[in-house]
């Protein structure tokens, strides 16, 4: 066949594999340490991955299954550490909902304006990174008698978390009309029912969205976890893992698939909420 | 004035006086509102305004400043930190920009490269980077691996060596933060409406081309917010270089986030920890400003 190729159609042909050798760059780039990860978790014993294996020589979900039941003397606190990591993660989503949903109700309905001094401070400390904050923090926790306890990272958690949280609550708190709140209140309705019977269940999609941001946060956080928490009752996933590098001749591929474990919720609600997300970030005032 | 006009004029007069919670607010709303505020408030003073007062407070001390700067490992964390810093935000927010181009196209399979894209993403920080820690640990770890069945070359010892190990945390800084900040400039790109572009097309001007006259320009205050607030974020990173490399070869990856909390907890000088994390206000505080300035100046776009 001697078709021959005009200028623009070879240009397009190759546009097009160019762009089909970057996706498969992507992929690969975006799948190696995920992959690392299951060659080690999927390893019968846990020295294996140091003998140069590209793929799991004999693949078993046996360290899956060891995590699961508590099967190694490591791992026999698995699920009070998960339950741990559970509590700190609801608890700062429930408060950071209930907390940033009260104050952008009475800032940005009520107009109660003369506590932007407030609402400043609170942006400056979401700029501040966490890390140069957590001395004088864990200090203060001494302090307050919050050492060793899960309250106290819940209590940064929260405190990282609502900040944003009101600044978002209040940007989807505009799309409701105003004139709800007047009808209610000409109706006799006090400030907690306009709250409670309008602002919650309109606002109910953005309460969810800045639930799920807190749950994440806290999930993905370990450095108040690690510095706040010390009795092994109070260890969390996270620290759990973090602790794995303290202890000689641990099995690795036990610490991997407690990763895996540990990463599963946090992706389940992303791809759950994939569509939710991308909304939620052109809404959140990115956009040029 | 009849009866009806008189009923209909206190109507008036009511309704004038009636809602709209703006203005003033009194008696009983003022204080539901107050009350509606108070638990922020409570936590934002009391696990956030004081501990960082508590904070400036252990680090008054001018003589800690002193001995941080006599200190070489501090002054090499500060040289780290800000190639860390420099290099690893810059680079991510330049390859996103170009990659949010590429998601644009629309394909099927490159909306299902996007899924996969993400994942780093959806990824908790303590897997992802305990597996990156793993991929090069040394001989016989899956990249040494891999470089030896694809080149037949045994890779470097990656954390032996301060350089290499410097870019591995980059790598994995780039590896995680990277998808997000795409879908942010994707959806700025998204919102440039599709005429503009139709316009540079007409007018000849496709590619790259467009790219640098139509494009970017339109996305640089997006580009500039980013790129200032990522830089506040990395500063703060603990993570990446924690897990990572853990600061090996003997401490020279060390970022300032890291070293603060090595100085508090590991070397017991919680006072010189809080003064390297107040260090980095002479960088922090204009980053800030000129994050606040280029937030506001948003609105002249378009």
């Amino acid at each position: 066949m001697s078709v021959a190729l005009t200028p623009g159609r070879r240009r397009r042909i190759i546009g097009e594999a160019a762009s089909a050798a970057l996706g498969i760059v992507i992929v690969i780039w975006s799948l190696m340490p995920v992959y690392n990860m299951m060659l080690v978790a999927l390893d019968p014993e846990g020295e294996n991955e140091f003998d140069g294996n590209l793929w799991p020589p004999e693949p078993t979900l046996d360290s899956f299954r060891a995590v699961l039941t508590g099967g190694h003397w490591y791992l026999e606190r698995f699920w009070l550490q998960f339950g741990n990591s559970l509590y700190i993660g609801l608890m700062t989503m429930f408060l950071t909902v209930l907390i940033s949903s009260l104050a952008s109700f009475a800032i940005g309905r009520m107009r109660l304006t003369k506590v932007w001094v407030l609402t400043d401070t609170a942006l400056l400390i979401y700029v501040v990174p966490a890390s140069l904050l957590a001395i004088p923090f864990s200090r203060l926790m001494y302090s307050y008698e919050l050492m060793d306890r899960l309250l106290a990272v819940v209590a940064a958690q929260v405190m990282f978390a609502t900040p944003f949280a009101v600044l978002i609550l209040q940007q989807f708190a505009k799309l409701i009309p105003i004139e709800f709140d007047e009808a209610a209140r000409i109706d006799g309705a006090t400030p907690a029912q306009v709250y409670l019977h309008i602002y919650v269940p309109l606002m109910a999609p953005a309460l969810a969205a800045v639930g799920t941001y807190a749950l994440l946060l806290a999930w993905d956080e370990y450095l108040y976890q690690y510095l706040l928490i010390s009795s092994p009752k109070n260890w969390t996933v996270a620290v759990a893992i973090e602790q794995f590098f303290d202890v000689d001749e641990a099995p690795w591929n036990y610490m991997m698939a407690m990763a895996v474990i540990y990463a599963l919720p946090p992706v389940a609600i992303f791809y759950g909420l994939s569509h939710y997300m991308a909304t939620g970030l052109t809404a959140g005032g990115v956009k040029g | 004035m009849s009866g009806a006009e008189q009923v209909l004029a206190i109507g008036r007069h009511r309704m004038a006086r009636w809602p709209r919670w703006h203005g003033r607010l009194h008696g009983s709303e003022f204080a539901w509102a107050i009350a509606f505020v108070v638990p922020y408030a409570a936590v934002i003073i009391v696990f956030g305004v004081y501990p960082i007062l508590f904070g400036f407070w252990m680090a008054s001390t001018p003589s800690l400043y002193a001995d941080l700067f006599s200190d070489p490992v501090y002054v090499q964390t500060l040289v780290t930190t800000v190639l860390f810093v420099g290099i690893g935000v810059n680079l991510k927010m330049f390859l996103a920009l170009l990659l949010s181009g590429f998601f644009t196209r629309p394909r099927w399979w490159i909306k299902a490269i996007l899924l996969i894209y993400i994942l780093p993403w959806a990824l908790s920080a303590i897997p992802a980077f305990t597996s990156f820690h793993w991929m090069m640990i040394g001989p016989g770890s899956f990249l040494d691996s891999l470089s030896l069945a694809l080149f037949g070359v045994e890779g470097p010892i990656w954390f032996n060596d301060r350089w290499l190990a410097l870019g591995c945390n980059i790598v994995a800084y780039v590896w995680k933060w990277m998808p997000f900040w795409t879908l942010i400039f994707l959806a700025a790109r998204m919102a440039i409406p599709r005429d503009i572009h139709e316009a540079a097309d007409i007018d000849g001007a496709s590619g790259f081309r467009r790219f640098v006259h139509v494009t970017f320009p339109l996305l640089a205050n997006v580009y500039l917010i980013c790129t200032l607030l990522s830089t506040i974020w990395a500063l703060g990173d603990f993570a990446t270089v924690s897990l990572v490399s853990g600061g090996a070869p003997k401490r020279t990856t060390d970022v300032l986030a890291t070293l603060t909390i090595r100085y508090a907890f590991d070397m017991a000088k919680p006072e010189l920890g809080v003064a390297a994390a107040m260090s980095a206000l002479p960088v922090l505080i204009p980053l800030v400003i000129g994050l606040m300035r280029a937030v506001r100046t948003r609105e002249v776009q378009l």
